[in-house]
């Protein structure tokens, strides 16, 4: 099995103090029910520190205008934030060409993106796009939705007992070497698996496809180099790393992008309009129809400098280490079943579970009622509650803000579910 | 063992919900079914196959298979112990007022047309969980709707 392509955790003595950064999140400082609230639903989406508040309301306080066209002072400030924040998530994704980053509404319209542009362009019938068992359904749907269209075949990579990829039968599934594109995602949302992302990507590039890699849960949790991964497209969600909700990014290898259509028409993406045809903007404007969401990429810059200052080689550490305190104290509980690999080194910040006799809803309605707030469902990765037959997990999701105490806090609340259901 | 339990979660999980739940009544599949329906909630994953043999206009019989939490699963059980027998009416008269209690109002807590239902009279207090002790009955409304128009055959799954 390849190793994760996540460095490894900071040494100890540099570990992430989180009630150093509580203070910065508002919202963690309210009571649920009557009890502190335990936000442990970050995969689902981070709560914002002010920092990234703050940057949201200075924009529209100081600098709101429409970007790229005015000629006044407000217009060229816009433009400058708007345009600075791209060059930021160049340098956190690891490239130093901005115009290989596109702003989207999030991880789910970044992926529809490519897999309309590049998809529609390039795969034909008998052509295969390859997926995995893992994946969320904003990485399967938008293939489905184009391979109906292109008549192309969807292959899977499936997963084994221990919520990992198996590798074994890629080769075999490359050797046809019908495979166009594989879309993989990163971090697993439902159970918290990091993916041999890199692995993959080499072994995709020499049956000649290439690679898309769903980071809604990569960059969040830990160093992201583009680079590195070797992937051809990578996309993350502001609001899944301290930012807003509405933004998230699109990078693309430049000649890769620079030949694809785009994908929205309207303004801003044209260079000439006639009335029978248009020019199209150079990227990454190309892909960027209508006035775009300014003071969400203001805030997401906000949000990577927020997590640039903690490091994200700790904030990883961090959540591995409330992974496995997590693990620990559910492993003793008896008829608790736990999903994914039993080794944190090998996950993010998801501990995803089910208890003997209590559906994953009322131990989420138990656990809210002590102000513990978790997810319960099929956490839009129905073929992974399918590859375990299950319908549903409860899962807590921990980011950098999280406590000790706060996982104490679930196990106690699990046993109040195990009173009642037990 | 100490008592962390808050008394909501005591009053929202009844000892008599945790019996349907554990124990559900009219569990199975109906061979003489004049309608069914599967119904789930593609927001939980809950969900409840209802099948129902209806005979001038009653309902002679009905059972049900489902997935899911306490509340829908013990909703739906006692749902099929009140309405066995009775008059496609009565169903509908017992749905509307289930539908009534779980908006919160209270006459409809007190009907004892409701019989067991009222122990879900708590579920009114945890708005994210009325759907869920109204599966059963939705597929109940779908299916006598269902009945009406194919009223005299048996009809397969929606799915």
């Amino acid at each position: 099995m390849a190793s994760p392509v996540i460095p490894p955790p900071a040494p100890a003595g540099e570990r992430l103090d989180p009630e150093a950064v509580r203070g910065d999140f508002p919202v963690l400082h309210q009571e649920v029910n009557g009890r502190p609230l335990v936000y442990l639903d970050n995969a689902a989406t981070s709560q914002t520190p002010v920092q990234v508040l703050d940057a949201i309301s200075n924009y529209y306080r100081r600098d709101n205008a429409n970007v790229h066209r005015g000629l006044h002072e407000l217009s060229r400030r816009s433009t400058d934030a708007y345009e600075g924040a791209r060059a930021r998530v160049a340098r956190w994704l690891g490239t130093d060409d901005a115009a290989e980053i596109i702003w989207t509404r999030g991880a789910t319209e970044a992926i529809n993106l490519v897999a309309h542009s590049w998809g529609l362009a390039h795969l034909e019938e008998g052509d295969e796009i390859l997926l995995t068992e893992v994946e969320h359904h904003s990485n399967l749907v938008p293939w489905q939705m184009v391979a109906r269209r292109t008549g192309a075949r969807l292959r899977y990579l499936e997963l084994d007992e221990h919520g990992q990829l198996e590798l074994e039968p890629l080769a075999e599934i490359l050797s046809g070497g019908r495979v166009k594109i594989a879309a993989v995602s990163h971090v697993s949302n439902a159970l918290g698996t990091i993916n041999p992302v890199a692995e993959i990507v080499g072994q995709v590039h020499s049956a000649g496809g290439v690679v898309l890699v769903d980071g809604a849960q990569g960059a969040a949790h830990a160093p992201v180099n583009v680079a590195e991964l070797g992937a051809d497209f990578y996309v993350c969600s502001g609001h899944k790393m301290c930012g807003p909700t509405g933004i998230g990014v699109l990078w693309g290898r430049r000649e890769l992008l620079e030949e694809m259509p785009p994908y929205q028409g309207g303004g801003e993406m044209i260079d000439e309009v006639e009335r029978d045809h248009s020019t199209w903007a150079d990227l990454p404007h190309k892909f960027e129809a209508g006035t775009p969401n300014i003071a969400g990429a203001v805030a997401m810059a906000a949000a990577l400098e927020y997590l640039e200052a903690l490091g994200p080689e700790r904030i990883l550490a961090h959540e591995q280490h409330l992974v496995s305190r997590t693990l620990d104290a559910l492993r003793e509980i008896p008829g608790v079943r736990l999903f994914g690999p039993p080794d944190p080194a090998h996950r993010a910040g998801v501990v995803s579970f089910t208890m003997k006799g209590a559906h994953p809803h009322d131990i989420a309605t138990i656990l809210d009622s002590e102000g513990v707030a978790i997810r319960a469902g099929h956490h839009c990765a129905q073929l992974v509650m399918k590859r375990y037959g299950v319908s549903a997990t409860a899962r807590a999701s921990f980011y950098l803000y999280n406590t000790d105490q706060e996982v104490d806090r679930l196990v106690a609340g699990l046993a109040s579910v195990q009173e009642i259901f037990g | 063992m100490i008592d962390r339990s808050t008394p909501p979660m005591k009053s929202l999980y009844q000892q008599l919900i945790l019996d349907h739940y554990r124990n559900p009544r009219n569990r199975g599949e109906l061979d003489d079914r004049t309608v069914e329906i599967h119904m789930r909630n593609p927001t939980c994953g809950d969900e409840i196959k209802l099948q129902l043999r209806i005979e001038d206009d009653r309902i002679a019989d009905l059972k049900f298979l489902g997935d899911g939490c306490s509340i829908s699963q013990a909703s739906v059980s006692m749902m099929t112990t009140i309405l066995k027998g009775r008059s496609l009416d009565d169903a509908h008269q017992v749905s509307r007022r289930f539908t009534e209690m779980m908006h919160g109002d209270e006459d409809a807590a007190r009907d004892s047309e409701l019989g067991n239902l009222r122990t879900l009279a708590g579920v009114a207090k945890f708005p994210v969980r009325i759907k869920c002790a109204l599966l059963g009955f939705d597929a109940l409304q779908e299916a006598m709707k269902k009945s009406r128009g194919e009223h005299d055959h048996p009809t397969e799954s929606e799915r």
